[in-house]
This record gives C-alpha cells, structure tokens and sequence, in this order.
C-alpha cells in the first residue's frame, strides 16, 4: 500500500488522473464558449505533434501543414453537408453555381466510415506523394520550406477558386449538420467532441511517443544530425522522411477535421500562409523536440491569443512576434526545454534562493554528509 | 596473412579482387578529379594511399561509395558493378566509410549511435517493430569497452572530445562489419598515443577486413606497414612499399613541388 503512494508512482499517475479530473471537471466549470475554445486549442495540438515529428526531431521545416489540415478539414465538411441531405438533393451552395449534378469525388463522402478513413488517409497520401518527390531528389532545409509554402499556396488558391466543386472562398459550414441525431453545434455535441478531442490528442501522443521513443525515433535523430553518415551506414533516409511527413499529414488532417467541427466551419482561409507558420510557432516556443511541449505550446498560444484578443485586439500580433523572437534569442528549446534543463532553478538563483546541492544518493544517507548540509542550508538562507 | 607482399598491387591475378576500379574518370565541369585510375584491392589487404592536396584521393572514396558517379569507368566490387548503385545499397553490400572530420550522431548517445550502426535491417518497419538482437547488444556492448566509452554510453556524443568521437565513429564502422572498410585521415587531430593506437586497430581489423586508409601523415603510414598507393592529379603515381615509394624520384618531385608552393599560402 505504501508503495502505491511512493513519489514514482504517483510521478507516473498524476497526469493520468489530472487528465480525468480536468475531462470530467472543466465542461462544468468552464461556459460552453471556453469549453469549445479550449477544444478547438486541443485540436491543434494534434498539428502540431505532427510538425515536431518532422521538424522537432527530423529537421525538415514544412511550412505547409495547412494543406493537410485543411484537407482532413474538407473530408468531415463534404460529409456532414451530404449528412443533412434527403435523397436526391445537393448542397444548397451548388444552386448558387447552377451546378445540377453532384460531383463524382464528393460521391464516397456520403459514407461516414469512407470518411473516417478519408479524414487522415487523404492528407496522409498527399504529403506522402509530395514527400517523396522532394526527398528523393534530396530537397532539404531552406528549399525543402520554400516547397512547402508553394505547394500551400498553390492549393489555397485552387480552392478558393473553385466554387462550383468546394464552394470557393465561402466554405462549407458544419454546425447546421447532425452527428449521430444531435445538432453538431449545439452545447452537448460540442462537449462531447471536447472530450473526442482529449481522447485523440492523447492517443497522437501516445504514437508519436511510441514513434521517437525507439530507434526509429534515433533515426530520425539521426537524419537531423547527419544525413549523409546514415545514408553511408546503410539507410535510406528518403524511406524515413516520407514516412515521417506522411505521418504528420495524417496527425494535421485529423487536427483540421475536429476544429472544423468545433467551429462550425471549413474554408481555404485553414490553408492561409500565416496560419501554417503560427503552427511552428506553437512548437518552437513549447518546444521543439519534446512531444508534450508540442501541445501545450499549441494550447498556450491560442489560449492567450483569445483572451489578448478579447482584450486588446491590436496587440496580438506584436505579443506573437515578441514571443518568437524570445524563444529564438533566448529558449532555443522552447519552455519545455527550458524547463527540463533546469531553468526554474536558475531563475530561483538569480533571485538568491539557491537550490541545495545535489551529491551522490549513498553520501546523501551518511550522517556527517546530512549534518553538514542542514547546517550549509540553514546558513545560505 | 594480412600484409605479405605476395599480395602487393597490381600482382594479385591469383586471387579475384575484393574491389577493382577501371579507367575511372571523374570529371567537374571539365575539371579532371580522377583521370583514368586503376587499382585492384585483394581480399583481406591493409592498403594506404597517400597523395598530395587535390590529388583526388576524397574523390576516389566518394566514386566507391556511390556519392559521386564516374564520368566514364567502371567500380567492381566482388565482380559486381556498383555505378549507378545508390549510396545505402553500396553500404549494404559491405562498404563502410569514415569520414575525414568525425561525424557521429550528436544528440544520440554512443550506445545508439552504435545501436544504429549495428541493425542488420535498415527499413523504417524493421525500425518500429523489429527488436535488436542479443548478439547485436553484445556486440555493442563490447565495442564500447573497446573504444573506452562504457562510462559515457549514455550521454549524448557532441560531448564528446575530438578523439573520442573519431573513436566512436571507428566503432561505428566495426560495428557495420563491412567487407571493405574506406577509411579517411582517420588520426587528423588526435595524440600521438591515439594515433598509434589507431594503427594497432586498423592492423588488427585488416585479414578479416579489407580497409584502405588516406592519410597525410607519413609517420602514421610507416606504422601500419602497409603497401601504399600515390595518387597525384587523379590517377596511380606509383605503388610498393612506403620505403620504394619515398625513395621513387617521381614522388618525391611531386611531393617538394606542393611544398613549397603550399608555403605560398
């Protein structure tokens, strides 16, 4: 029993059972409104756990996440437009284009277990195509991001151009939609796709967790610090970073599928330029290269973006910059990093409250040690 | 077994070359960085090749190693072509490479390094659900002692100092256990003590290995008693043993011509 309570245990439960308290706890004490936002947030997450996988810890900076986030986006809006549907009629946008006839691609999205799959095998497919066209032609650093915000804006542009096919600029909106007989934006359904979104965030955790943890995850590591030794030891690394990016396009649709739902909306604004490098953003000041600083960065960000913005809706964009040029003059490991590395204690110390000494565990048990340093504490204060 | 001369260049007919290049000609936008060079390796040889700045001899490892492809010419590897191979095929049909600065994996530890070096199947799906081999741990685990990094196995190899890391690279190239092993400037930078212990290991892994090895220092070459190639201006000065080598007049012409034009510099 008194095991049950020693430090290591609880270090491994605490988050499990904060997790279940904050599930069950915060959509009754947050407003629907804040519940919603916090899911949205939560969705984004899952983005960017993706963009840490590829640029965290294999070192490839894609500026184009949008792209897969808004197709996972799309996937779920075709459906749930088809969903409200009586046999025979189209989507009320068509009328507006004078187009008679469904087209042929939205067809399969009147399935919802086609949608399922469509909602992270599209995207996944599509960075696994442009992926391994890039990498196979050794496309990397600067260039590899130039390609990547190109491909963004080529099918931003697309889309938004396309009226009589997605509905152009305008979108396709969700919340009028019904998942599983419930309005999809009525306060019930969104407080279970809140909880929906807690499940996935940490399922995506947990694969990419499983992903880094091995030594696939050296690889990676391995492509980051030296491509062309691991090339030499027998490896191909295209093979790796096509799976890599395909992976984080799957984890991007999936995100772009619960913030549409959550929003009630899917547009090409999801694949907006700025908005794919806000996503880098999240990573590189939660920390790039620590998976759990990838969500939280994420959640963070978007969290005080909202509420700055409630407040002083000119500021963000100024708070957003000074926050990245921090993390890149000052916490080149992001919070997470910072945090992991000892910098509370070294602010603790700059504000003379040293931290006590760490020596060995055996000299610790030693009495003369252990008087000693009672006595060193009791005179540094 | 290892070094008799019976297995000196150019004489080894008896037995098939380990790796044979024919005529290879690299050429850069005109540049000629290897021009018709010809070498046959035996099974087994220790060789070192030696030559002046820009005599081609990084080029020489990197037309073998898939990296840069011959202009014209033809890299035989047990009888098989290997133009046109891809570099991590290359490697998979057993040749290793050192580099020239050490290159290891910083943010991994030296017992991943090694992990990675070691793995038989190199496909991302091996990767996630294949699981190292005891063998394959031993045999890391006994490279480490060998190279003197057991106490330093976990920490992440950039802080590692200058030698130890081209230690761990050397190891890493063990680890691979390649047929052939192209090992370049393996002692820029180290001790004398590292230097000699250097040449212990590449004497030792030579006879189950072949290993050919470039270097600049001449002290460093005499010690491993090897037959010793000269490149000069892309292709094969002269080949023997370090003693005809340095008393051939053509070497030594090239060799006092670079000097002292490298005192220019």
């Amino acid at each position: 029993m008194a095991e049950l309570f020693s430090t290591r245990t609880l270090g491994r439960w605490l988050p499990w059972l904060l997790i279940v308290l904050a599930a069950l706890l915060l959509p009754v004490l947050l407003p629907p409104f804040r519940l919603n936002l916090l899911g949205r947030f939560l969705a984004l997450g899952i983005a960017a756990l993706g963009i840490d996988l590829i640029w965290g810890f294999t070192g490839l900076l894609s500026l184009g996440q949008g792209i897969f986030f808004a197709l996972g986006g799309y996937a779920l809006g075709m459906h749930l437009q088809l969903q409200a549907l009586q046999p025979g009629q189209l989507p009320e946008f068509f009328s507006l284009y004078g187009v008679k006839a469904l087209p042929a691609f939205w067809q399969p999205f009147h399935s919802a277990l086609f949608t399922l799959f469509a909602i992270w095998l599209v995207p996944a497919l599509v960075a696994g195509v442009l992926g391994y066209l890039v990498f196979r032609n050794r496309i990397k650093g600067v260039y590899f991001s130039i390609l990547t915000q190109a491909a963004l804006l080529v099918f931003f542009n697309f889309f938004n151009g396309q009226q009589k096919l997605i509905n152009g600029t305008n979108g396709l909106k969700t919340d009028t939609a019904r998942i599983l007989g419930q309005l999809a934006g009525s306060d019930g359904m969104q407080r279970n796709l809140f909880w929906l979104t807690l499940v996935l965030v940490i399922g995506a955790f947990l694969l990419c967790r499983w992903l880094t943890g091995g030594r696939f995850g050296d690889a990676l590591i391995a492509i980051r610090d030296d491509e062309p030794r691991l090339r030499f030891t027998g490896y191909n690394p295209t093979a790796y970073k096509t799976v890599v990016f395909a992976v984080a396009g799957a984890l991007a649709g999936i995100s772009g599928a619960l913030y549409t739902v959550q929003s009630g909306i899917v547009s090409p604004q999801y694949m907006a330029v700025p908005f794919s490098i806000e996503m880098v953003i999240w990573v590189a000041v939660g920390g790039r290269g620590t998976l759990i600083g990838a969500v939280l960065g994420a959640v963070l960000i978007n969290y005080a973006k909202s509420l700055v913005s409630e407040a002083l809706p000119e500021t963000w964009l100024f708070i957003q910059g000074g926050l990245f040029l921090l993390v890149v003059t000052a916490l080149p490991d992001g919070l997470v990093g910072w945090w992991r590395s000892g910098g509370p204690g070294r602010i603790r110390a700059m504000v003379g409250w040293p931290a006590p000494a760490a020596t060995y565990p055996e000299l610790d048990l030693d009495p003369a040690v252990q008087a000693e340093k009672t006595e060193w504490q009791g005179g540094g204060r | 077994m290892t070094t008799a001369p019976t297995t000196s260049p150019g004489t080894g007919a008896t037995v098939p070359p380990l790796l044979e290049l024919r005529g290879v000609s690299v050429s850069f936008d005109g540049f000629l960085a290897l021009n018709d060079l010809n070498l046959r390796l035996a099974p087994g040889e220790l060789r070192a090749v030696i030559g002046p700045n820009g005599a081609g001899k990084t080029t020489f490892l990197d037309v073998i190693t898939g990296k840069v492809r011959p202009t014209s010419g033809e890299v035989l590897f047990r009888g098989r072509s290997l133009v046109g191979t891809a570099e991590h095929r290359i490697a998979r049909l057993g040749i290793g490479r050192k580099f020239q600065t050490p290159r290891v994996y910083e943010n991994l530890s030296p017992r991943r390094n090694l992990e990675l070096a070691v793995s038989r199947r190199c496909s991302p799906f091996d990767l996630l659900f294949g699981r190292l081999d005891a063998t394959a741990r031993d045999r890391v685990q006994h490279l480490l002692g060998v190279v003197g990094l057991e106490l330093l196995a976990q920490q992440p190899a950039g802080g590692l100092s200058h030698g130890q890391k081209q230690w761990l690279e050397i190891a890493m190239l063990v680890a691979q256990d390649p047929q052939l092993l192209l090992v370049d400037e393996p002692v820029a930078g180290l001790t004398d003590e590292e230097t000699e212990r250097t040449a212990d290991l590449l004497r030792q892994l030579a006879g189950e290995h072949t290993v050919l090895v470039i270097e600049h220092d001449m002290e460093f070459i005499r010690d491993l008693q090897s037959p010793v190639t000269v490149l000069h201006e892309g292709r094969v000065l002269c080949e023997g043993s370090m003693d005809q080598v340095q008393s051939d007049p053509q070497v030594i012409e090239v060799y006092l011509g670079r000097e002292s034009e490298g005192e220019f510099k």
